[in-house]
């Protein structure tokens, strides 16, 4: 497979190869209004029918696992540990031991590639305005079942249409597009973290940035030595009881806290979204729980995103989140003291905004998934009070 | 012509041919209603001691005719020719399409004996079954290949090939813990499922024999080893894409692992020379572990309980909310019988 991008007529849309994979927002603003209604950040897999893929060309000995007796292996990934024998996978799907070698499945094995908005991320105070150009492969190393892109997420790399994109050509791809930054995103990052590794490598050569946007559920010489080339974090953070991780996302909020510290400490950029299920996860202690546990251990200016829920996956029972729902949590978080504090997926509501929180003067408006003003000097002050405001506001 | 060994040297087909053409392509439905376990499960344990020729060559008549006696044995019918044939009467006839997954997982070391289910396709097709109507398959034809089974995608005969050929359904089914997208080939080409696993020590699930086998009708079984694949085997199990076609289980224990799987591990396995069969999955699947425990203990390993991974997802498919079948020793009949050539 080759990687040749074809832009369209006016560059408003491009395909890759001859598979309408890649989708491109820089056209979409109009569009994305009702984009986001349908279904919010939601990646768009390969549908062409299912082509042989060579799967030589995507395997690559994995980085984090440690070798056992009789050919077993235990991932160092992420604190699931799976301990894999000789040609059996890990939970994720993506990793396979090949006579007591770990392998990755999905080194430049991309399923899912667009250009998004930043904010569509969400990352709002991270270079306001630009997009990301941003990949996936399949895989994820938990199962929530809300999940909006099970598809490629809860699949295995075979089973799901993908091109090969090297970490190089995806700089140039960014490059090429206007994009200063590759986010990658839409499945889970943590199982194609040598994918990311090399793709930072090669775009930060190219005077790319990188973002990632996880769920954070890592152990911590991964997260360091893979996250560590990030420029940008943005974490899901699912619930804030271990019950609901356990039921709900199959996995442990224990290590996702301990990764939002470590990633505070290693001075990344860092945003929260925490996306709100009726009755599961949207009691109000347990939203004063979180923006306590935030302010105490991250401090007040890390943005928190209460975004809203549509019924996905195995979780179709549940209705879409009301938007009062998300504005008692912002109630509650901001009176906890974050400075931060948005709603997310309900467009056009006034929490999508930045405000400087001393002054309250608005600083960055959003529509959509578009920063239709910003208003922050190259200094990162607001131009009313000359507050600082947190984030990475300039290229 | 059509022969599942990938060195071809049988034509068990031959005859059927003419048959699968009068018969036509039959009606492809989703299988009626489930039905609850009877108050007691028939396992029936056969053993061919003579059943290898020479070192580890399966004698194919041997194993055919050892097939036969546990079928009649299984619907408790005289040693007959007729019987065998009409004991499978009783599992299809004309008009169904019959899927045969098989577990290949293991490669030539331990999977599913191709003459096994050559022999089963014969008698299938005595039955009435034609022959394009039956579909050797699973998850993946390479795999299925490197086990010794020929590929066969057209034509009037037996189908052989796996899901990696026709992908799965787009929608999920659920139930319990468990979310998945099935197989085509379960859910397109067969009105009855019989499943041909083998016996095996698995390590994070305990043993894997008929129930886990399902494992391999889905796309993302991954997902479901926590916890000693409990409740996940159970809950799969109960989705009626595989319940309402399940009819019967064909354990291929000639060749079979007591410790060390699902990976064949040639110093932990045995050659138990036997089948098991029976229509209650969960009664199959303890009556092979317990012959897996008998084994270890022969071999002064500890039990699985003491290892702390007995496979508890047999007493999940058993319990009230599953009611799969039985795993209560005294609603299990086990019917032992040795066979061999006539």
């Amino acid at each position: 497979m080759n990687c040749a991008l074809v832009p369209a007529e006016g560059a408003a849309c491009m395909a890759l190869d001859r598979r309408s994979f890649l989708m491109c927002a820089l056209a979409s603003g109009a569009s994305l209004g009702a984009g986001e209604f349908a279904a919010p950040a939601a990646a768009a897999p390969l549908t062409a029918g299912a082509q042989a893929q060579n799967d030589a060309q995507f395997t690559v000995e994995a980085k984090f696992y440690e070798k056992l007796p009789n050919r077993k292996i235990k991932c160092k990934l992420c604190p699931r540990e799976c301990v894999v024998g000789d040609k059996e996978r890990g939970y994720c799907g993506v990793r396979e031991n090949h006579d007591g070698v770990y392998y990755t499945l999905v080194h430049s094995r991309v399923c899912a590639a667009h250009i998004d908005p930043v904010e569509k991320k969400p990352l709002f105070h991270y270079l306001p305005g630009t997009n990301a150009f941003s990949i996936a492969t399949a895989g994820c190393n938990v199962n929530c079942k809300f999940c909006q892109n099970w598809d490629i997420s809860q699949s295995r790399p075979e089973e799901v249409p993908a091109q090969y994109i090297s970490p190089h050509q995806a700089a140039d791809i960014a490059r090429k597009y206007g994009c200063p930054t590759i986010a990658f995103t839409y499945s889970e990052p943590v199982v194609f973290a040598e994918y990311l590794m090399d793709t930072a490598d090669a775009a930060h050569e190219a005077g790319v940035r990188s973002i990632v946007v996880s769920n954070g559920y890592m152990q911590h010489d991964s997260l360091e030595q893979a996250y560590g080339k990030m420029d940008a974090v943005k974490i899901d953070l699912k619930a804030f009881t271990e019950s609901y991780y356990a039921k709900v996302v199959t996995g442990q909020l224990k290590p996702v806290l301990d990764s939002l510290v470590t990633l505070r400490k290693m001075g990344k950029w860092l945003e929260i979204v925490y996306l709100v299920l009726p009755t599961l996860n949207d009691d109000d202690a347990e939203f004063r729980g979180l923006a306590a546990w935030i302010k105490t251990n991250l401090g007040p200016d890390v943005p928190l995103h209460f975004t809203q829920f549509h019924p996905e996956y195995l979780l179709k029972n549940l209705p879409i989140t009301p938007v009062a729902t998300l504005e008692r949590a912002k109630v509650i978080a901001d009176a906890e003291g974050l400075h931060f504090v948005y709603i997310g997926n309900v467009p056009g509501h006034p929490a999508q905004n930045t405000y400087c929180p001393q002054c309250r003067k608005m600083l960055v408006e959003r529509v959509g998934f578009t920063a239709s003003q910003m208003l922050i000097r190259e200094d990162s002050t607001c131009p009313n009070c000359h507050h600082s405001i947190p984030g990475i506001w300039h290229a | 012509m059509t022969d599942l060994r990938d060195r071809s040297r049988r034509n068990f087909l031959t005859r059927c041919i003419t048959g699968a053409a009068a018969i036509g392509v039959a009606s492809l439905h989703a299988a009626g209603e489930t039905q609850a376990p009877a108050a007691k499960s028939r396992v029936v344990v056969a053993r061919d001691p003579l059943l290898r020729t020479s070192g580890s060559t399966i004698d194919a008549r041997r194993l055919e005719t050892l097939l036969d006696r546990t079928m009649q044995s299984l619907f408790n019918l005289a040693a007959t020719h007729e019987n065998s044939i009409a004991a499978w009467r009783r599992i299809a006839g004309a008009g169904d399409s019959v899927s045969l997954k098989v577990n290949t997982l293991g490669g030539r070391g331990i999977s599913t004996n191709v003459d096994l289910v050559a022999a089963v396709c014969e008698r299938l097709q005595q039955a009435g079954v034609a022959a394009r109507n039956i579909i050797v398959w699973d998850r993946d034809t390479e795999e299925m290949e490197r086990a010794g089974f020929r590929i066969a995608i057209a034509g009037d005969r037996v189908q052989c090939y796996g899901t990696d050929r026709v992908g799965y359904e787009e929608d999920l089914s659920a139930w319990g813990s468990v979310g998945s997208r099935f197989s085509k080939i379960l859910t397109r080409s067969s009105t009855v499922l019989i499943n041909l696993p083998v016996l095996k020590d698995h390590d994070g699930a305990g043993v894997t024999i008929a129930l886990k086998n399902m494992y391999g009708t889905i796309h993302n079984p991954n997902k479901y080893h926590p916890n000693g694949c409990d409740p996940y085997v159970a809950d799969l199990n109960m989705l009626p894409d595989i319940r309402s076609r399940m009819k019967l289980t064909i354990c291929d224990a000639t060749t079979a692992m007591y410790e060390g799987g699902p990976a064949f591990k040639p110093e932990h396995s045995w050659k138990l020379n036997g089948l098991l069969v029976s229509q209650d999955a969960v009664a199959l699947d303890f009556t092979g572990w317990q012959l897996i425990e008998r084994k270890r203990a022969e071999m002064g390993l500890k039990t699985l309980e003491a290892e702390q991974r007995a496979p508890r997802y047999i007493s999940t498919a058993a319990d009230s909310e599953h009611g799969l079948g039985h795993c209560d020793p005294a609603r299990i009949a086990v019917v032992e019988i040795q066979g061999g050539a006539s």
